[in-house]
């Protein structure tokens, strides 16, 4: 994924050469390395300086550039946010924020380094544009569309390589989902964001099928603006709803999802998969994912468990 | 500087302290103390310095100025409206609701601010971008930045230091606005800033040191900024809060003080008796 969002951005930045690149000391984990021989005085290290990282990508966007800061989810959100809320959001600063190794995908780097609520604190940001590109080709596609706003965003990152879900080509526009799978009327909804648990989702969409249970999946993919309209023409056909994000449970897409069930009147079987309000720790990807019960069989465990109620 | 100049820029200094006391005493509460230690800095910028034009507040060309310490901003509003970005009367708007003269500057809000301040110590590193960001387009524009010596206690300042001297970022100027106070103290006592030219000085910037409140003191450092190539150049001035304002100056709690009616007319009577003396 990291080397489609890298190739994405000297595309784009081939075209619009407003866009700079800002790394802190984590180039070599994004693979920055392509963009800075490309565009060399476009790119800036800022060095482990997180903080000053914003406010650089803030003043530049003051004068007419597209600043792209990248670093870990966990710095992006939580060390900086009050950086990214005043000089950013509140000024009205197209920057364009990245944060990789979201959730369980820091794995070794463990805690500290694990983003369980990133989401959630920007969620709160008044306008943003917050988007979870969940294949390497809703990443080509939703990335430009995002460097075209003229407002910031955050770009939540996945950097290891993801199955491809969608045909090249694929139109991908902001504040879109997608209906990956389609079940018949009245099936099992499962809203998922990011490509691990759409990739858990689908799977866990299969096994329910061989149990005779219609499955219907959706990539989010934007997680604000929600799109209200295409989940809620879903929820209507669905017997049971469940939300699906690599997460706490609280203050994303599980809440946005609770929050349009209950503000719609969608009366139905509710259920999230997540986090649940505990810290991260160091772990295989596969192991956090069965541990925090972010699998596909938890999904399963989820669905059955609603319908038989 | 001429002796003409320098009396103009003196009476350009004690308007922007009128319409700074008159704004914030007719609300009756404000960051009286902060304000009156950079008017001398914002007259001699504004007169002849930073480069502007009232009636195209977003000129691609223009230099440019950070208010770090954004609490300062009614001091700065009152320059802007007295150069023309906007008319004198919206001064008295100010903290109102639906004001477009909020307590700290918002570059969304006012004409002629350009960048938004208020949360401390961020505004070094938008003064990097936008140096950078110009330097980028091959733009000779300067870019000046304020911050407080209370403000120096935040960290990112230093991040900032160290990446302005990295990119020799030459046509970064700031400013310390020195005046020794913070909200709960004297600097000295609540967070020593020691060497403060020094600390600059080891962050690779050209430290310069004068009085705050002196115009041709001032007019002269700039001037030498202006011209230094290699590395960014910190002003250090020393100030005195509250300076010029009667019932402030000197007052250890003037960073964000009551002001009664009765105080606001006997700040401006004097600072209307000086500009008669001609002083």
């Amino acid at each position: 994924m990291r080397t489609v969002f890298i190739n994405t951005l000297i595309e784009t930045g081939k075209k619009d050469d407003r866009i700079v690149l800002i790394d802190a000391d984590l180039g070599k984990a994004g693979a920055t390395a392509s963009f800075a021989q490309t565009f060399p005085e476009r790119h800036i290290n800022v060095g482990v300086a997180e903080a000053n990282m914003i406010g650089v990508a803030a003043g530049l966007a003051s004068v007419g550039k597209i600043p792209v800061a990248q670093t870990f989810g966990c710095f992006a959100s939580r060390r900086v946010f009050d950086q990214f809320f005043i000089s950013v959001a509140y000024a009205h600063l197209p920057v364009k924020l990245v944060g990789t190794d979201p959730g369980i995908s820091a794995a070794f780097n463990g805690g500290t380094h694990m983003p369980f609520e990133d989401l959630g604190t920007m969620r709160l940001i008044p306008d943003l544009t917050i988007v979870e590109p969940s294949d390497p080709v809703s990443l080509a596609g939703l990335l430009p569309e995002v460097l075209a706003q003229q407002k910031p965003a955050y770009i939540r990152l996945y950097r290891k390589p993801l199955p491809v879900l969608y045909s090249e080509g694929e139109p991908f526009q902001i504040g879109k989902c997608k209906v990956l799978r389609q079940g018949g009327p009245n099936s099992v909804l499962l809203i998922a964001l990011g490509g691990i648990m759409v990739q858990e989702a689908l799977e866990a969409a299969k096994i329910l099928e061989a149990q005779g249970i219609s499955v219907t999946v959706i990539d989010v993919l934007t997680l604000k603006p929600i799109d209200a309209e295409g989940l809620l023409s879903a929820m209507k056909n669905a017997r049971a709803v469940i939300s699906c994000e690599n997460h706490q449970i609280h203050g994303a897409l599980g809440s946005a999802v609770a929050e349009l069930m209950a503000e719609y009147r969608i009366y139905k079987p509710f259920g999230r998969i997540g986090i649940r309000d505990e810290f991260g720790q160091v772990g295989t990807e596969q192991w956090l994912k069965e541990h925090f019960k972010l699998d596909s069989r938890s999904i399963v465990e989820a669905a059955t468990g609603l319908l038989q109620k | 500087m001429t002796n003409e100049e320098r009396l103009a820029i003196e009476a350009f200094a004690r308007e922007i302290r009128i319409h700074t006391i008159r704004a914030i005493g007719t609300l009756g509460v404000g960051h009286i103390g902060g304000a009156m230690s950079i008017v001398e800095v914002l007259a001699v910028l504004y007169s002849k310095h930073l480069r502007h034009d009232p009636k195209n507040p977003a000129w691609r060309e223009r230099d440019r100025l950070v208010l770090s310490k954004g609490h300062a901003g009614p001091a700065l509003y009152s320059a802007l409206a007295l150069r023309g970005f906007f008319p004198l009367d919206w001064l008295l708007t100010l903290n109102q609701g639906g004001t477009r003269l909020p307590s700290h500057c918002d570059r969304t809000k006012t004409p002629g601010i350009d960048m938004t301040t208020g949360s401390l110590g961020q505004g070094l590193s938008a003064a990097c971008g936008i140096a950078y960001g110009n330097r980028l387009d091959g733009l000779e524009s300067y870019t000046y930045a304020i911050i407080g010596d209370g403000e120096s206690d935040e960290g990112q300042n230093w991040e900032a230091a160290m990446f302005a001297s990295h990119k020799k970022l030459d046509h970064l100027i700031a400013f310390t606005d020195y005046n020794k106070m913070q909200i709960d103290g004297y600097t000295q006592d609540i967070l020593d800033l020691g060497d403060i030219e020094g600390k600059w000085r080891g962050f690779g910037w050209r430290v310069l040191r004068l009085d705050g409140h002196n115009v041709e003191a001032l007019d002269s450092a700039i001037s030498l900024a202006k011209t230094t190539r290699g590395q960014p150049v910190m002003i250090i001035m020393d100030t005195v809060k509250g300076k010029g304002c009667s019932f402030a100056e000197g007052n250890l709690g003037n960073h964000n003080m009551n002001v009664t009616k009765e105080q606001m007319e006997v700040a401006l009577a004097a600072l209307a008796g000086e500009g008669r003396e001609g002083k």
